[in-house]
């Protein structure tokens, strides 16, 4: 749930802006308005959208030492894990709350994801996509599972124990009566074909969520 | 953490008295009034100029004032929380203004049943009025009046001193940037009255005690009440780790009811030690006060605590089931209920409830770098 690299604050404007993903989710989020980050790490990105967008933000982290991380850059956070309950957190007490790539490694995507809805008037949910080209070409060429720069692990000790697909996750917004307001999948260089062919050629993808009720 | 600047930190308890007449007098929870009240108090560092740097520091159970440094180079001993707070420190005298005062109803120096009362020139015992968290925390704030401080950056205290910090927030609101809560509960569970219900018969059994009217300490009460006290200050792992089954002084069991085991020695020492810095009367008044602490008076939390501002760092140890993490997560909730600014951490810990005083380093580290945080705000 961690990113393990402490990056200092001057280069975590930069390393955040140079990934696309987050520096389109940064452009979605409203200055002034207040953001929970699950999973938030060592709170470099909730630091950079209090720095650039005048956010008042809130981070959970299940790693005792990103706390810590997240104390000292005097972004308020609470130490707990997300796949346990989250009912300290009030419903609709959050503007804006953030699933940053840690869905896939929750014990219970599903819940997870109804509390995003539950907690945030809408969500941002990264999502990676395992219907990439890359890992269906892995797969169906070697016959192994894929292991690339998204997917570094071997498949008996990843901690991405979730993996879907763009096609799997709107599925499952579905049955939850979740609606997708926007989408915006994130292709390395070939955007055109990730906009059009995402489940294809995006790599990842953000969306834009809110309860139907 | 690295070496401090200069050790030889020394600190001067100094009194403060207030209530001489009606008005000025301290009204207290259970309705009486105490008269002519001293609060023993000591500093460490420099109020600046903007008055942005003083924090109270709480005591806890049988705690003092005496936080830090020495009183004078020949002390045996510097204060209780010395690795904490000091010059380059964690909570950095250099930079900051550190007040800290003992409660009252204790016997460290400020008002509390071995006191002389007024009314009658004799002491007060029993007759003393049974005060709480908030009594202590309303004497507290006639001293931070007295020093001129009109906000303080943060309260702190683990345990005990915990409540007290958490107190006053809510007493308090205008006064407080920054409230720090360690290994400590928003109110007394039955598990815990518990044990002081026992700790409180086994004083008031003791052959000395006379109706608290003592000339000689009860000393077999009180020791036992600290015995009983002291194991809810530690864990089954820390305890299995230091003692086992180790036998004190023999190759074998007794097959008598001597001190066999290690654990046992230890015990009576920790009991013997504490009679000797400790009054009977100020233990029943102290535990009575935590047994009566609910930060929700009875009713929700989050209700209890809408008139909060401050900003909260909120601590508990992993192996403490004297104030678990459970009931630190309590407080977190209610924070949270009302949009304060709340962190909280849980430090993984086989200390049991001493961690607050054991795990410096980590603790510290977070509380150095909430500080620092808090003051950039202030």
């Amino acid at each position: 749930m961690s990113k393990k690299a402490v990056i200092s604050p001057e280069t975590t404007a930069e390393a955040i802006i140079s990934r696309p993903d987050l520096r389109r989710m940064a452009e979605l989020i409203e200055p002034g308005s207040r953001v929970l980050d699950l999973g938030c790490g060592s709170g470099e990105f909730l630091g950079f959208l209090k720095k650039r967008k005048n956010i008042r933000p809130l981070g959970v982290e299940i790693d005792a030492d990103m706390v810590a991380e997240c104390v000292k850059r005097g972004i308020p956070v609470i130490h707990g894990d997300l796949n346990s309950n989250l009912d300290y957190l009030q419903s609709a007490s959050f503007d804006c709350v953030l699933l940053t790539r840690v869905l896939q490694e929750l014990t219970n995507p599903e819940a997870v994801l109804k509390e995003v809805v539950r907690i945030g008037k809408r969500g941002l949910v990264g999502f990676i996509n395992f219907g990439h080209i890359r890992n269906r070409w892995q797969l169906a060429l070697a016959g192994r599972m894929p292991k690339n720069v998204a997917l570094p692990h071997e498949w008996y000790n990843t901690p991405n124990i979730h993996l879907g697909t763009i096609r799997d996750f709107r599925d499952l917004c579905d049955s939850l009566d979740i609606e997708i307001i926007r989408s915006f999948p994130v292709g390395r260089d070939r955007s055109f074909l990730a906009a059009n062919l995402p489940n294809l050629f995006a790599y990842a993808c953000i969306f834009e969520i809110r309860n139907k009720k | 953490m690295s070496d401090s600047v200069n050790n030889q930190l020394l600190s001067t308890p100094q009194d403060f008295n207030f209530g001489p007449g009606e008005e000025n007098a301290l009204l207290l929870d259970c309705g009486r009034k105490l008269y002519e009240v001293n609060l023993r108090y000591e500093v460490y560092g420099k109020l600046s100029a903007k008055k942005d740097n003083a924090i109270l520091i709480h005591h806890a159970l049988t705690g003092d004032a005496h936080v830090a440094g020495k009183h004078s180079p020949e002390d045996r001993k510097p204060g209780w929380w010395d690795e904490m707070v000091g010059p380059g420190k964690f909570i950095d005298t250099d930079k900051y203004f550190v007040i800290c005062s003992n409660v009252i109803g204790g016997c460290s120096g400020s008002t509390g049943p071995r006191s002389i009362d007024p009314a009658t020139g004799k002491l007060y015992n029993l007759d003393f009025p049974v005060v709480t968290i908030a009594d202590m925390v309303r004497a507290q704030k006639r001293l931070i009046d007295h020093l001129g401080i009109e906000k303080l950056l943060a309260v702190v205290g683990g345990s005990m001193g915990g409540m007290q910090s958490l107190e006053w927030g809510r007493l308090y609101p205008d006064m407080v940037k920054s409230v720090i809560a360690i290994a400590t509960t928003s109110q007394l569970g039955s598990q815990s009255i518990a044990f002081n219900w026992v700790g409180s018969q086994a004083i008031r059994s003791d052959i000395n005690f006379n109706n608290g009217e003592y000339t000689v300490n009860p000393e077999h009460g009180l020791a036992t009440a600290r015995m009983l006290a002291h194991i809810t200050y530690l864990s089954d792992e820390s305890m299995s780790r230091k003692f086992g089954r180790n036998l004190q002084d023999a190759e074998s069991y007794s097959f008598a009811f001597k001190r066999d085991f290690a654990v046992e020695s230890y015990l009576e020492y920790q009991g013997q030690r504490f009679v000797e810095r400790f009054d009977a009367n100020s233990y029943l008044y102290i535990t009575r006060a935590i047994d009566y602490y609910d930060l929700a008076n009875g009713g929700d939390l989050a209700e209890a605590m809408k008139s909060y501002k401050a900003d909260l760092l909120v601590v508990s140890f992993s192996s403490d089931w004297l104030f678990t993490t459970a009931q630190s997560e309590v407080i977190v909730k209610a924070a949270l209920a009302n949009d304060l600014n709340c962190s909280f951490c849980e430090i993984e810990s086989s200390y049991g409830h001493d961690a607050f005083l054991l795990e410096v380093d980590r603790l510290g580290a977070l509380i150095r770098d909430f500080l620092h945080n808090q003051q950039e705000e202030f």
